[in-house]
């Protein structure tokens, strides 16, 4: 996983609540058994008006993307983290996230940034009013500002930071607690009615 | 000893690791595998040189791409067909009993865990599916993950999980005559909103839950995630127990009797204390019906289409004008007078015996209407077996339904079973996001008995109003 530290995009304003994964991606792309190349099909349905968000040229090559509140929320498809991050974005703002979306986003080296409603609000006007608008991230330091003078700090759970800060793979840091798995599983084996098949 | 939830009561007899400024690692009990979300996790186990940790407690099936025609061997869809026998390949080589299309035992993964008795009470479930919250009607913590958790869970049987809030719903009272366990959860979602419950694991509670049957439980957690929860859990009970009962993979004998002994224990103690509480009446509770384009957007079926000009903020508002527009209504219109082109009686909300069953009785002397196409989708093929024995097959028929394979099929039409941009559908299944039935097709939410009037008539029927003709037709 690529550690994210600090980023500087432009932004896509995307002002819409609710946004859920069948619309970040459709289920017709689900079929594949890559784990790349879902970019293109991003907002499939939604790509097919010209005048959407992602589809104007001011908005190419962003990588920060600011919503409304409740974004990823549906479908538990990790396919909406891989569309996100393989079209190009690394951030996405927003009030509230949903949860499983929240994680899959973190297992992609995506990090979300949730920030009170008006603030979020500002950003989404500035980003629609200004051609160009950026935002400037920091994870070492919890920060967001712009070059308007919009400054914020935002909270996020150490050890997703720690994650994401040094691009690590969850499994293995699992599995520096195999000592405690074996044993707890030992246990565990005994009690039969928690055993799936007897 | 300190007071606790059913829900700390589970997560306790999980815990491997509490490892300081880190997530917890929790203990998995079953891990139910599909075709779509599980391809890149065995990949990711074979490139790290991994094995799957416990084949015993892994379970895998197809469901959401198999046709629901009667030759299910040929996918004619090359891409679904790749990704079928992916799983039957990783399968194979990581030694995962698999169910497949033409067994017995295949069908929806979260109806099929219930069935042969691999959920049970207490235990911890997960699938790379979000309908996974079902499993909680046994009063098991049971949750969708993403794929990376996936292949977590396949390489370790554990998930680092930071500790969610609770949050007890209790229902109480009687539910009034055509007023379901999907309208109970419905109505939650209309009352707290797509994100009321995030965060937070779901008790449902009160005397109008514990009166539910098993395949009821099971439709109310099952849309817990429409509420954004984490889980949705009910505590086991007797009925919970008779279900169970006798199923392949239930114990038997002493076993039977050491396993309920301990998931008696599976209860709120009285005075444990939640992050949140709240009390529904059920005779407040109505047949209901989306109209929108997520599961929030609901209302009882005799009422009218809302008006966006009394949304909360602008935000809402913008989104109700949006969907409005998707849905092609126009506010102030009658739910009853909007027609439907097609019913959609399946999917792992509403697909048990007991949802046919009540769904058969509603279209018992009745014909489907002459410009609706109608569907049923069995859950599984013990469901469709079931079914057939009682006739219930020959009532759908009869009445002009089409009677299916079992699997996902039109709750997401990841299969051919899709609406066409425009078509309208009453479906029995939990999403009615844009597009999710089919690109342009228009969902609306209901139950089992109310997509059957909705076959029969034409358009949404208040089903408290239905005139029942099973009687006097077996007269």
């Amino acid at each position: 996983m690529q550690p994210f530290r600090t980023l500087t995009s432009v932004v896509t304003p995307l002002d819409r609540v609710n946004v859920d994964t069948d619309q970040i991606i459709p289920k017709q792309f689900l079929k594949r058994i890559e784990r790349t190349g879902y970019g293109e099909f991003l907002f499939f349905d939604w790509r097919q008006d010209p005048n959407f968000e992602i589809n104007q040229p001011r908005h190419k090559s962003s990588q920060i993307l600011v919503a409304a509140k409740n974004f990823g929320c549906g479908s538990s498809r990790e396919h909406a983290a891989w569309a996100l991050s393989d079209f190009g974005y690394r951030c996405v703002i927003a009030p509230s996230f949903a949860d499983i979306f929240h994680s899959n986003a973190g297992k992609n080296g995506i990090l979300l940034i949730t920030l009170p409603e008006e603030q979020v609000q500002a950003l989404l006007d500035r980003a629609a009013k200004t051609e160009g608008y950026k935002l400037h991230v920091s994870l070492e330091d919890e920060t967001v500002h712009d070059d308007q003078g919009f400054s914020a700090k935002f909270s996020i759970d150490p050890f997703r930071r720690y994650c994401l800060l040094e691009g690590l793979d969850d499994i293995g840091l699992t599995l520096r607690h195999a000592d405690k798995l074996d044993n707890f599983e030992q246990a565990h084996n005994t009690k039969h009615w928690l055993a799936p098949r007897t | 000893m300190a007071a606790k939830t059913l829900f700390e009561k589970v997560w306790e007899q999980h815990l491997v690791a509490e490892p300081a400024n880190e997530p917890t690692l929790l203990y998995i009990d079953l891990h139910l595998v599909h075709e779509v979300t599980s391809p890149q996790a065995f990949d990711g186990l074979r490139l790290a040189g991994r094995k799957l940790r416990r084949p015993d407690r892994t379970v895998a099936t197809v469901d959401h791409n198999v046709p629901t025609t009667t030759n299910r061997l040929i996918i004619e869809d090359a891409i679904a067909d790749k990704q079928i026998n992916t799983l039957r390949k990783n399968c194979k080589e990581f030694g995962v009993e698999l169910y497949d299309v033409e067994d017995i035992e295949q069908g929806i993964v979260h109806v099929i865990g219930p069935e042969l008795g691999l959920t049970k009470p207490g235990m911890t479930i997960v699938c790379g599916d979000s309908h996974t919250s079902t499993h909680g009607a046994f009063g098991a913590l049971a949750f969708g993950i993403g794929t990376s958790e996936v292949e977590h869970v396949m390489a370790t049987q554990c998930l680092p999980q930071s500790k969610p809030k609770t949050f007890r719903i209790s229902v109480e009272g009687e539910l009034a005559q055509g007023v379901t366990a999907k309208d109970i959860v419905l109505g939650i979602i209309g009352r707290i909103g797509t994100d009321g419950a995030t965060g937070y694991v779901v008790e449902y509670a009160g005397s109008a839950i514990r009166s539910l049957s098993m395949e009821g439980r099971m439709t109310v957690c099952n849309m817990s995630i429409e509420a954004g929860a984490r889980a949705g859990m009910i505590a086991p009970d007797e009925t919970t127990f008779a279900y169970l009962k006798g199923r392949r993979h239930a114990p038997k004998g002493a076993a039977w009797d050491e396993a309920v002994a301990s998931w008696s224990k599976l209860k709120t103690d009285p005075d444990a204390k939640f992050d949140r509480e709240m009390i529904i009446k059920a005779e407040d509770l109505a047949p209901y019906v989306t109209w929108g384009t997520n599961p929030g957007m609901v209302i009882p079926v005799t009422d009218r289409v809302p008006d966006p000009a009394k949304a909360q903020s602008d935000n809402d508002r913008r989104a109700f004008e949006r969907a409005l527009e998707y849905m092609d209504l126009k506010a102030g219109v009658a739910i009853e007078e909007i027609p439907v082109d097609r019913v959609f009686l399946g999917s792992c909300t509403n697909s048990r015996i007991e949802d046919l069953r009540a769904a058969a009785k509603v279209v018992t002397g009745y014909h489907v209407s002459p410009h609706v196409r109608a569907m049923v989708v069995p859950g599984s093929h013990l469901v469709k077996q079931q079914a057939e024995r009682e006739g219930l097959d020959k009532i759908f028929l009869d009445a002009g339904f089409e009677w299916r394979e079992p699997g996902c099929s039109m709750c997401l039409g990841m299969n051919p079973d899709i609406l066409q941009p425009g078509e309208r559908c009453a479906s029995t299944s939990n999403r009615n996001f844009e597009g999710r039935q089919g690109r342009g097709g228009r969902t609306h939410l209901v139950s089992p008995e109310m997509a059957a009037a909705a076959a029969v008539t034409g358009h949404f029927t208040d089903i408290r109003q239905w005139e029942f003709k099973g009687e006097e037709v077996l007269a």
